[in-house]
């Protein structure tokens, strides 16, 4: 007993005497850090799953979600989400070599690697936040309907229209910001337009038709109602203008696509800020030479097993939410 | 940690690799060809069984050869690489037939007559 305690007490952050997995515990723990994380992750989008399918005949397109360039006008859906993938691959790519250049203690080359892995992690939670702003803003507005429907407009050919396309800005009620209520408080959104006045508008444009939430499953695209008098009946049913998308409701279609795409991608991003956040303080370490004196990279090794990780979950986010 | 030998050449094979299933995928995803997004195999898509399997590619590739769990001992991978795939198809398995099943219930009783 005493032999083994002794042992513990020298070898156990190296993974005990025998190390029967081959592997330090640090460094064991944060693969079992990663398996139990990778769980969770498997669980939302499980869930996000779930729920598609309930709503499989509803679920909104992801290619006519998302389809911005930055600096560019026009329909570019997937290309920017490309973009971001480039970005984590790459800055993963960098990771590993800061590691390897860790196994062979190159200092300077660490130093470079890592610098440029957390570049690469800032720039990738900007594009995010760039996303995401997008998508809460939205593009074209919709209406939706006293059961909670939301109907799209389109033009003859069924291609999507702006509400500011056609309808007037009427709304009498000004929105609450500080700057014009009390200062201390806002109240909720406002939209500057009116189902009346969408309405009118509907009625009086010959050119414009509307798009229902629902999927043929021919053409796996949205039912389109060109008939005036037909999509009147829809309209009647209005209750509010939306634009954008938030917890509460959708532009795009069904609300919980974009509660599960915030939560994902926000729990995603997440994890992007606490390893750059990581990368920091080890990136520290390295310039204050920290490892060179323990003899050994191998906290750049544990702390690149974590980024590697989440290059890993948004392969999959960018699979199940834009791809599939 | 001794010297180990420079993987530097290897690491940017895997790069190039995966940037082009990536970009294979980003195609596949633009153009949709008709044969594969209307054919259906297996409860979905042909296209959407390309680009799961596709991502599983990718998956192992990060973790095999930048996670280098081909240096670590074979006990130790089992004890990660198992519990995964046993325990996440089994509950993505139970959760789609279920989401299914909601869907194959509810979907009849929604309006879309007006």
């Amino acid at each position: 007993m005493k032999a083994t305690t002794a042992d513990q007490n020298t070898n156990v952050w190296e993974g005990g005497a025998t190390k029967p997995l081959g592997a330090s515990y640090g460094k064991m723990m944060m693969w079992f850090f990663i398996l139990s994380d990778a769980l969770t992750f498997a669980g939302f989008l499980a869930a996000y799953g779930l729920t598609r399918f309930k709503f499989i005949d509803v679920w909104p397109i992801a290619d006519e979600v998302f389809t911005h360039f930055p600096f560019i006008h026009g329909n570019y859906p997937m290309y920017y989400v490309a973009l971001m993938t480039f970005i984590l691959i790459f800055s993963s790519v960098t990771m590993v070599l800061a590691v390897d250049a860790g196994h062979q203690m190159k200092r300077k080359k660490v130093i470079l690697y890592m610098f440029l892995t957390i570049i690469g992690g800032i720039v990738f939670v900007g594009s995010q936040a760039w996303e995401w702003k997008n998508f809460i803003k939205g593009e074209y507005g919709a209406v939706q309907l006293k059961d909670g429907k939301i109907i799209q407009f389109v033009n003859q050919e069924g291609k999507q229209i702006a509400l500011a396309d056609f309808a007037e800005k009427n709304n009498p009620i000004v929105q609450h910001t500080r700057n014009n209520g009390l200062w201390n408080e806002k109240g909720p959104t406002v939209s500057e337009f009116t189902t009346e006045g969408i309405i009118e508008a509907f009625k009086h444009n010959p050119e414009i038709g509307i798009r229902l939430e629902k999927i043929n499953p021919e053409t796996k695209q949205k039912i389109v109602i060109l008939n005036k008098a037909e999509a009147l009946k829809y309209l009647e049913q209005s209750a509010r203008v939306v634009e954008g998308a938030n917890l509460e409701v959708n532009e795009y279609g069904s609300s919980q696509f974009a509660d599960f795409f915030f939560f994902i991608t926000g729990f995603h991003g997440f994890h992007v800020t606490s390893g750059i956040i990581i990368n920091i303080i080890i990136f520290a370490n390295v310039l204050l030479g920290t490892y060179e004196r323990r003899g050994h990279y191998e906290m750049v090794e544990k702390v690149g097993l974590y980024w590697h990780f989440v290059d890993l979950v948004w392969v999959f986010v960018f699979t199940f939410f834009y791809l599939v | 940690m001794g010297q180990h030998e420079s993987n530097t050449k290897l690491i940017w094979q895997v790069f190039g690799f995966l940037s082009l299933v990536t970009i294979v995928e980003v195609i596949l995803g633009i153009i949709k060809p008709h044969s594969l997004h209307f054919t259906i195999f297996l409860g979905t898509s042909i296209l959407n069984w390309i680009f799961i399997i596709l991502t599983l590619v990718k998956a192992g590739g990060i973790m095999w050869y930048f996670m280098h769990m081909n240096h670590e001992r074979k006990n130790f991978v089992n004890s990660i690489i198992l519990p995964l795939i046993i325990l996440i198809p089994y509950l993505v398995t139970l959760l789609l037939i279920e989401g299914g099943y909601i869907h194959d219930v509810m979907a009849p009783y929604i309006n879309w007559k007006y």
